[in-house]
């Protein structure tokens, strides 16, 4: 179906962006180590792309990486205070 | 209707408050300083009690708060000159290109450098481009008439794009002029509320505006841009129709002053035209036939409008005050570049005039008539341009 120009290219069916599969830009790749996951969710605050599902601590569940939309910006292993997050080379 | 004697900047100022803007944020700058002033002033007096005046940091961010404003749905005004209107660079292409209905009172000024705050039109001739609506006035009356139209034009849904009404600087801005001002219940019945529909703010209904558009979308935004822009020139027409029965003032987007079959027709933009049509009647006294066709609508560019009232001229001198560097004037450049292709057309002669306040005076006239109507009999034009009343002993 041909994508019709809206005036002002207005987007009325947002989110559309949802259908940007931008995880596709990564080279680098977060990749969390469960045990060492204090479930602090810090990463998840500073995840510009919001691409970090959070920690339930109630759940004993760790935080989870959205590979779809995570760039691979490093900003998660960089602040993660217990190191449980390493940055490892993408591969296809 | 009241009669009011106020200079020019200030007529702009009580075209925005008859407009009541919802949002007005601006930056001050020479010489349109009096609009963001007496906006602030009308708002701080309680005279505009639903408008909010945002004093920002800057003319970029003065445009960039009135497109997030425009794109909440808000009745939108700023207004600038000269460097802040080329620092509003980027965010005039944005306003378009969202088609926010913005707009924008420029108190047309020189650009620096060297530094020069007087009357030229190079900063909102050099903004042709953005698909931007362009009026031009000649007098402060034409500039608070054009800007109340401007919102109307803007606003309208088959329009939906920012809009500038240019006066020029100090010698419009700053002279006190006689302006009738309509009555608040008139402008009201002329300009009903906005009720944005393309783009508005509202949870209920979220949307995604000033989007990205990869190569295989951008250029269908373009040619949409630009047949809006085209397809305004009607709009306009009915808008000006509509104000004059209203308010008894008519509007067109070219004017046209002198004799219809001159053979020597000025074609020019401005305040510079009011000089202008006092030598014309001063020469037409003498029993000599010349005609003015003055610019008011530029962007739509009025292609059938000038190539009707220019069908009988044989020499047309376009007198710009503002300069294409490295090419020439601009009005001239694409006048000519209108009648490229027509069989029958006069000749064209480029004149730079005014530029950086340089006064211009009767007896430019004279000498512009006088260079053009020798061409004519020559039957070539033998100079590409001419910068009228330069002093040459200074280069």
């Amino acid at each position: 179906m041909v994508t019709k120009i809206t005036k002002g290219c207005v987007i009325y069916n947002s989110p559309t962006s949802l259908g940007n599969k931008t995880g596709g830009w990564r080279t680098m790749k977060p990749v969390v180590d469960e045990e060492k996951c204090k479930k602090c969710n810090i990463c998840w605050q500073f995840c510009p792309d919001s691409s970090i599902e959070p920690a339930d601590r109630k759940a004993n569940k760790a935080i989870k990486i959205n590979y779809d939309y995570c760039k691979g910006c490093g900003i998660c292993a960089a602040e993660c205070p217990f190191k449980a997050i390493t940055m490892v080379m993408e591969e296809k | 209707m009241s009669r009011k004697i106020v200079k020019g900047a200030e007529a702009m100022a009580i075209a925005g408050k008859l407009a009541k803007p919802d949002v007005v944020p601006a930056f001050p700058i020479t010489p349109s300083t009096t609009f963001p002033e007496k906006m602030s002033e009308y708002v701080a007096c309680g005279e505009l009690p639903n408008t909010e005046f945002v004093p920002v940091e800057s003319e970029h961010s003065a445009m960039s708060a009135a497109i997030a404003a425009s794109a909440t749905g808000a009745r939108t005004c700023t207004a600038t000159s000269s460097q802040g209107l080329a620092l509003m660079h980027e965010m005039l292409f944005i306003a378009a290109g969202m088609r926010l209905p913005i707009v924008l009172f420029d108190a047309n000024r020189a650009l620096s450098a060297p530094l020069n705050i007087w009357g030229d039109q190079q900063d909102s001739i050099s903004e042709r481009d953005a698909g931007w609506i362009h009026f031009y006035g000649e007098n402060a009356q034409e500039g608070l008439d054009l800007m109340l139209m401007a919102f109307r034009v803007a606003e309208d849904k088959r329009v939906l794009l920012p809009t500038m009404v240019g006066i020029d600087g100090f010698v419009l801005t700053h002279t006190s002029e006689p302006v009738d001002v309509p009555e608040q219940k008139a402008v009201d019945d002329f300009l009903p509320q906005y009720k944005a529909e393309h783009c508005y703010l509202d949870p209920e209904r979220p949307t995604t505006v000033g989007a990205f558009a990869p190569p295989e979308y951008y250029m269908e935004t373009r040619y949409q841009l630009d047949e809006a822009v085209h397809s305004s020139g009607p709009v306009i027409d009915e808008v000006f129709a509509d104000f004059e029965k209203r308010f008894g003032r008519k509007y067109s987007k070219i004017e046209y002053y002198g004799d219809r079959d001159a053979e020597v027709v000025f074609v020019a933009i401005g305040s510079l035209c009011g000089t202008l049509k006092d030598w014309i009647d001063e020469h037409r006294a003498k029993g000599q036939k010349v005609g003015l066709v003055r610019i008011i609508v530029y962007r739509p560019f009025p292609f059938k409008e000038l190539k009707a009232a220019l069908a009988n001229a044989k020499i047309v001198a376009v007198v710009d005050r503002s300069i294409s560097l490295g090419y020439g004037g601009p009005v001239f450049s694409e006048l000519a570049a209108a009648f490229v292709n027509d069989a029958k057309r006069p000749l064209f002669k480029s004149f730079i005039i005014g530029l950086g306040g340089r006064d211009i005076k009767l007896n430019d006239f004279e000498n512009i008539y006088n260079a053009a109507s020798a061409d004519l009999k020559a039957g070539k034009v033998n100079e590409k341009m001419h910068w009228v009343n330069i002093n040459k002993e200074m280069l």
